[in-house]
């Protein structure tokens, strides 16, 4: 009798354990029965932490008006927001295996530049496939510039809706500037002012001159913050009509400025190789460590912003100050230019696996309508917004997103927007990584000319 | 169920052997019913996953693009790709190292010197010693790793801290001892506890002797306890060379870097498959560490089973 009590108490815990196993599988998805359509909402934002202002601003004002307008319309509808707070290749990762799995929030937000590979991959779907005419005939159209509008393209179709652009510039501490005897409104014309700048600062005790990031740990930031902006003042583009740029002069003078930066001492390579090193340049900007720090809008809007940022200067407005960047030498830049910069963007969009599509887009549809976006940018979070009527509004009186829709965006350039690019992007970083790590520009140019073959398929694609 | 299981009919078969094969008394077709349950968990969650990771290896199946959609059979290409790849080479050299350094080295060593040293002793010593071992093991990783980054960091960590050298970045100048020494503290509680049982089981009376006939502490260790428990080391080995060689916690502290210089075969599948979006070469490369594995399986059990 022992014997078989036991038996059955095995029998019994193995099959509790399929049953558990089983009602796994089942659970999760974006549910809704009845009359309630449920719907969910996801960024890479969480309250009190990566773009804190964001998530607040969906809990406390997004969700329950949208609720509230879809109740006078007589729908039951709720809605509830997935945060998350992590860097963006880990949102990325999480993201793409969300859609894979046929799961995931109904509305998202993705970087532009993902649009490609995602949708190659049929993890998002052509607005109007997916939500119908509605998607099209949306009035925020009207008001997005034509550039901001592409970035939702991909083969000619739309597939997300727009949430804003940026810009990138060099920030610079006032303070450490006076202590150098530099000057508050300084404006470098070439790389070498920029040099010079950075000797002065290191002579005057400054312990990180200059932060331009590199090496493959930050990941997108020291393409976006680091290494394009630079191949475009050097007259450079990492793909031109159809062909990539391979080892050529541009980028052995991006490479090369990199050389002399942390070669020469005016940088902290090891910063560039720690595993939360864009983090900690941020904290170390804030506490008047670092002199010269190139970084798009977000640093001024989410990193030393007084209220929300993440490492927060309350005399942010009065000590930061920020300057164009400059070409290697005035009109070398792409275009001619004297200054340069490089512009992306998030996207707003519904997940095909939604079973609410119409609703998910009313609510995506929603976040972005004057009303939400000014709700969103009050208080000191201003941002640049897709939309050309919310942006006449709320910029002025906001001294560096004037400044970069009015002077930076002009000459801005974008990334190219096919799928192979976030694979070149990482070979870009290898090539910043070991430059910082002591190997010559010509050789890391070669090694990334090698890679960027296997990516690319081969020669043919390189321009000579 | 309750029907089943008959009583046991070994009485009448009592006299024919000493040991029955059916010592349940289920037979062969009941036994099958009762194991299917175990057998097809396994199979699903084990058996199934392996296959299918040999099978996406022979692919290009991304994360993302094309590939994704519509994965094309590639063959061996992702595993010549891999035997070319200086990257893998050096991450397969990477987890030799931290192997060799962590368990074999670190923990056996570490973990058997703690047991040598307290078999005899009683106590609070005995009870605090192993209380703190035990705690760094079952303490879980994340928050495990976030201490230690916090001991480690180049500007504000404890460790610089006491030593009174600022600045110095472990995690980045000595990646690999670092998470070589983190692994050993993490992972000694086992082989503590693990020799601990076995040295409990060397008769006292061989080492009375041993220490009658004069033998120093070296050859009592040599000759009396080796032999005895070389089975519990064979084991211990085997599982803790395997557990360390798919450990993935390195990541938490160094994700893998500087520049991949601790980028151990676990976290190197991961930057290729999750971060790079290469599923098909990942599992092309997870092959290969299954097949490393069970080679490292096959030479322990082989010594194991040459003992007899």
């Amino acid at each position: 009798m022992a014997l078989r009590k036991r038996s059955l108490g095995v029998v019994a815990v193995i099959t509790a354990a399929g049953l558990g196993l089983a009602a796994c599988g089942q659970s999760s998805g974006g549910g809704g029965g009845g009359d309630t359509i449920e719907l969910t909402i996801t960024q890479n934002a969480i309250a009190g932490g990566k773009n804190a202002a964001a998530a607040q601003h969906i809990t406390d004002w997004v969700i329950p008006k949208f609720e509230e307008a879809q109740k006078a319309k007589g729908k039951n509808v709720t809605v509830k927001f997935v945060p998350s707070g992590v860097d963006d290749e880990q949102y990325k990762t999480k993201l793409s295996l969300d859609l894979k799995s046929g799961k995931g929030a109904d509305v998202i937000d993705l970087d532009g530049i993902w649009a490609g590979e995602f949708a190659e991959a049929g993890y998002i779907k052509p607005l109007s496939e997916l939500v119908g005419p509605e998607a099209d005939n949306w009035d925020g159209w009207a008001q997005i510039p034509e550039a901001v509008q592409g970035m939702t393209e991909f083969n000619g179709k739309r597939y997300a809706l727009p949430i804003g652009t940026d810009g990138r510039v060099l920030y610079f501490n006032k303070n450490l500037f006076a202590k150098a005897g530099l000057p508050a409104d300084w404006q470098p014309k070439s790389w070498q002012e920029i040099i010079d700048a950075g000797t002065k600062l290191k002579n005057a005790g400054v312990p990180v001159p200059i932060q331009i990031n590199a090496g493959t740990a930050m990941g997108e930031a020291t393409s976006m913050q680091g290494v394009l902006p630079l191949l475009a003042g050097a007259g450079g583009e990492v793909q031109k009509d159809g062909k990539w740029t391979g080892a050529s002069q541009p980028l052995k003078d991006a490479l090369g400025f990199y050389q002399k930066i942390y070669g020469g001492g005016l940088g902290d390579p090891k910063l560039q190789q720690e595993a939360k090193g864009r983090d900690k340049s941020f904290q170390q900007f804030a506490e008047g460590k670092i002199g010269i720090l190139m970084e798009g809008d977000y640093f001024w809007r989410g990193v030393v912003n007084p209220k929300t940022g993440i490492a927060k200067m309350a005399d942010r407005d009065q000590v930061v100050g920020y300057a164009m960047i400059p070409a290697i030498e005035p009109g070398k830049g792409i275009r001619g230019q004297d200054f340069v910069s490089m512009s992306g963007g998030a996207l707003r969009t519904v997940n095909p696996n939604s079973k609410h599509p119409k609703e998910a887009f009313e609510l995506a549809a929603f976040t972005l309508s004057p009303e939400a976006l000014k709700e969103e940018t009050k208080d000191g979070n201003v941002r640049i917004t897709p939309r050309a009527d919310v942006n006449k509004e709320i910029l002025a009186g906001e001294p560096l997103l004037t400044y970069i829709s009015e002077k930076v965006l002009p000459l801005t350039a974008y990334r190219p927007p096919v799928a192979v690019y976030p694979q070149v992007s990482v070979a870009l970083q290898e090539a910043t990584a070991a430059v910082v790590g002591g190997t010559s520009p010509d050789q890391a140019a070669a090694d990334y000319q090698k890679k960027l073959e296997g990516i690319v398929g081969g020669a043919g694609n390189i321009a000579s | 169920m309750a029907q089943a299981i008959s009583p046991p009919e070994v009485a009448a078969e009592s006299g024919k052997e000493r040991y029955s094969s059916d010592a349940a008394g289920l037979g062969k077709a009941r036994a099958g019913v009762f194991m299917a349950p175990a057998l097809l968990l396994i199979a699903a969650f084990l058996v199934f996953p392996a296959l299918w990771v040999l099978y996406l290896g022979l692919t290009n199946y991304r994360l993302t693009g094309v590939a994704a959609a519509e994965p094309q059979f590639v063959g061996l290409d992702n595993l010549l790709d891999a035997a070319s790849n200086p990257t893998f080479w050096s991450s397969t050299w990477l987890t030799v190292e931290f192997v060799l350094g962590s368990a074999v080295i670190g923990q056996v060593v570490l973990g058997f010197t703690i047991a040598w040293l307290l078999r005899d002793k009683r106590g609070p010593i005995k009870r605090v010693v192993e209380g703190l071992v035990i705690l760094a093991w079952i303490l879980p990783s994340a928050i495990v790793s976030f201490l230690w980054v916090a001991l480690l960091d180049r500007d504000a960590g404890t460790l610089n801290a006491l030593l009174g050298m600022p600045g110095m970045a472990w995690l980045l100048d000595h990646p690999m001892l670092s998470i070589i020494v983190f692994n050993t503290w993490r992972g000694t509680a086992f082989s503590m506890m693990l020799y601990g049982a076995a040295l409990g089981n060397v008769p006292p009376s061989h080492l009375e002797s041993a220490r009658l006939a004069g033998a120093s502490g070296w050859q009592q260790l040599r000759d009396v306890v080796f032999p005895h428990i070389r089975g519990h080391i064979l084991t211990n080995l085997l599982l803790i060379s395997l557990w360390t060689f798919n450990d993935f916690s390195p990541f938490l502290l160094t994700a893998g870097g500087p520049d991949g210089k601790s980028e151990v075969l676990a976290v190197h599948v991961y930057k290729v498959a999750l971060q790079g979006g290469e599923l098909g070469y990942g599992a092309a490369v997870s092959t290969i560490i299954l097949l490393i594995n069970l080679v490292v399986a096959v030479f322990y059990l082989r010594l194991l089973r040459s003992k007899k």
